[in-house]
């Protein structure tokens, strides 16, 4: 009698088990503002933990400001931030300024921590150029294709080997949907490949525009996506600002100690609509699956935190909260004065030495723009 | 008969297609639930099911390769790709794939896929949410590319599209999603999908062009004609091939012509028009042809998009250029 099949391997249980080390989620201070790993927890000073706060505020008054903005017709694309504040403050402060970053278009408030101006941010959303004006900086402008900053990151940390940069790494986010492009496993797997100083984040907000994430992979965890190109990966508690430094910071510490590269996943939510251009959350998604998250919120887990140690108050909060807004309505300003670009600038940025044509057409829009 | 606009006008084709064979499907991201992030494919999973209408993970090289091999088991493919400046990640299964597959299997096997993409500019995107890569695809042998400048055609083309054996390129326009209708009579009809269309009759110059040039053209030709200058416009609708007959007859009535496109001037499809109006029919012109095409720069950010797009301004001139000439 033929022997039945699927008896040599026992792939049922293989699948069945191979989640198993990205079970728990690394956190710190749980929904409930418990602290649930005070060993990590203690080794922040009172200031740290304060400067983290601040900058989720920050972010929050960035993300309702810009929403003002956009409703006044002042900025152009806009990918909301609300609801991420912990999952990319957290991680972006893990950085340093040697590191090079690769941000997607939701990631304006890392870019702007790592160096980038609010003004520029304005910018690049009212589509002027002039906003990805650098200079020095180690930032890329912020990826409209989903994917491609994958590979450049593992491109640019390559670089930093090579230039045998001893404390420096590329490190470069993406969504939860992002993890399904080609070129994400790409990027992963050549920087592993070269063993480069690279950190890749992914934030999972749970959605990719309608699409939610389980219908991107049947895999369990994204983080462990990593596994199979040989990358160390950890999935962390994105709604909890402390976990995920700690866990973005020690990803860094391992890549730009020559390790390889790391990635980490963080678990967040994505509270409002996703972009500025008309998307429409009730399409897709209740009320009630939104709540549980609203209830993890960051800022409600840190202000309780802080509270209890007498370092923060809600009056507090206000008050920077209005300071940081008047900040981004200068900002505003700064952006709305800055010359528009002409047809004429963008030719000129095309080649280092415009081509015959190009110097033609330079000539009839000179001659246009000059009436 | 109902006044639709191009993008419901497209969205009652698909509904045709879907209800007349069993064996298509409409894939790619946001397609289903949320019916396209410009809702052209919405209520279709409601009336349909998921199994005919649904989601993929977020890929374009993983939608096209899909269809490919959905096409290989005899299903009937119409994947969208959100932009057509994401049509990039999937160049291979576009160029490299579907396109020779015919050819590879001696003419035995064929890719029955239609891929949808919107494509053009003047609406204020983000950054590569508006291009015209349409000069990378045209030479592109087995591919079909095709795109239609009226509600009218935006349905029989999509459903001809669709009955077609080999992989066409469906290029919807952006701007023209809303900002046109028409009458589109109930049910089935098809538009060819390779013969270009006179889109207005004339007999002192031809303007050829295509998608939404054609409504810049044809207001050129309304100005023209209060001087009672008589202008042609030609609507290509399809991009590769090229319908020349169509183009030849009208420049041996007229002697004149300018050729336009939205899309920068670099080689692509003017260059082909002008070069088969110059190998085959230069003894009947009069005048050396024009051209209005966007500047040879990457295509622009919002701010100044809409004085880089040709215009019906840029039109006139070079219109008046040519007849005076
Ligand atoms: C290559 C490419 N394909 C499709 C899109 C259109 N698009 C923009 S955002 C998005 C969803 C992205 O989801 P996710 O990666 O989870 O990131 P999130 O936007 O939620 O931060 C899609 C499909 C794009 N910008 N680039």
């Amino acid at each position: 009698m033929a022997k039945k099949t699927g008896q040599a391997i026992d792939f049922a249980s293989i699948k069945a088990t191979m989640s198993d080390p990205y079970k728990k989620t690394f956190q710190i201070v749980d929904k409930d503002a418990k602290i649930v790993n005070q060993e990590l927890f203690d080794t922040f000073s009172d200031d740290q933990l304060v400067d983290f706060m601040k900058k989720m505020v920050w972010e929050r008054a960035l993300h309702e400001q810009t929403m003002n903005f956009s409703r006044q017709g002042r900025l152009g694309f806009y990918a909301p931030t609300y609801g991420e504040e912990a999952s990319e403050m957290g991680s972006v402060s893990a950085f340093k300024d040697q590191d090079f970053l690769f941000p997607a278009y939701r990631d304006l408030p890392e870019l702007i921590q790592h160096g980038a101006s609010v003004t520029q941010g304005f910018l690049w959303s009212k589509g002027n150029a002039v906003g990805d004006d650098y200079g020095d900086q180690r930032n890329w402008f912020p990826q409209i294709i989903i994917g491609a900053q994958y590979v450049e990151a593992a491109g640019a940390a390559l670089g930093i080997k090579k230039n045998g940069e001893k404390d420096a790494v590329s490190f470069v986010y993406t969504g939860d949907g992002g993890t399904s492009q080609g070129d994400f496993y790409e990027g992963v797997n050549f920087a592993s490949s070269f063993q480069a100083p690279a950190v890749f984040m992914v934030q999972n907000n749970g959605w990719a525009i309608s699409v939610p994430r389980k219908k991107q992979t049947a895999a369990e965890t994204l983080a462990q996506k990593a596994v199979a190109s040989g990358v160390p990966s950890i999935q962390v508690d994105g709604m909890d600002v402390l976990a995920t430094y700690i866990a973005t910071k020690e990803a860094r510490d391992f890549a730009a100690a020559g390790n390889g590269p790391v990635l980490v996943e963080t678990l967040t939510y994505r509270y409002g609509a996703h972009s500025s251009a008309g998307d429409d959350p009730s399409r897709y998604r209740t009320k009630e699956e939104e709540k549980p998250w609203f209830d993890a919120d960051p800022l409600i887990r840190m202000r309780k935190v802080l509270g209890d140690k007498g370092l923060w108050s809600q009056d507090q909060e206000d008050k920077l909260t209005e300071e940081y807004k008047d900040s981004f309505k200068k900002s505003m300003k700064e952006a709305e004065n800055t010359p528009t670009q002409s047809v004429v600038d963008m030719l000129k940025t095309t080649f280092e030495e415009p081509t015959p044509q190009i110097k033609a057409d330079i000539a009839r829009f000179e001659a246009k723009e000059s009436k | 008969m109902a006044k639709l606009t191009y993008i419901k006008a497209i969205t009652d084709g698909l509904d045709v297609c879907l209800g007349e064979d069993p064996k298509t499907l409409i894939f790619g991201e946001d397609v289903g639930k949320n019916g396209g992030v410009f809702r052209t494919t919405q209520g279709l999973q409601d009336k349909y099911g998921e199994d005919r209408v649904f989601d993929t993970p977020l890929a374009e090289s993983g939608i096209l390769g899909l269809a490919i091999g959905l096409a290989a088991t005899g299903w009937r493919p119409l994947p969208e790709i959100q932009f057509m400046g994401f049509t990039f990640e999937a160049v291979d299964s576009l160029g490299g794939q579907m396109s020779r597959e015919r050819f590879r299997f001696s003419g035995k096997r064929s890719m029955p896929i239609t891929v949808r993409t919107p494509f053009g500019g003047g609406t204020h995107t983000a950054e590569m949410h508006a291009d015209n890569l349409e000069n990378y695809y045209v030479g592109t042998p087995g591919l079909r590319v095709v795109t239609p400048a009226n509600p009218y055609d935006a349905k029989g083309m999509i459903i001809s599209a669709v009955e077609n054996n080999d992989p066409v390129l469906f290029l919807e326009n952006l701007k023209l999603y809303r900002s046109m209708k028409d009458e589109i009579p109930e049910g089935k009809y098809t538009v060819p999908l390779d013969t270009a269309k006179v889109a207005r009759e004339g007999t002192d110059i031809t303007i050829v062009a295509y998608s939404a040039e054609v409504n810049e053209s044809l207001k050129v030709a309304d100005k023209l004609a209060k001087e009672n200058i008589s202008a042609e416009v030609i609507d290509l609708r399809s991009l590769s091939p090229i319908d020349t007959d169509t183009i030849f007859k009208s420049v041996e009535k007229t002697h004149k012509v300018v050729v336009v496109q939205e899309a920068q001037k670099m080689a692509g499809v003017g260059a082909q028009v002008t070069a088969e109006i110059a190998e085959h029919a230069i003894m009947d012109l009069d005048a050396p042809i024009g051209r209005v095409a966007a500047p040879d720069s990457v295509y622009p950010w919002a701010q100044v998009e809409n004085d880089w797009i040709p215009n019906a301004d840029d039109i006139e001139a070079k219109a008046r250029e040519i007849l005076n000439y």
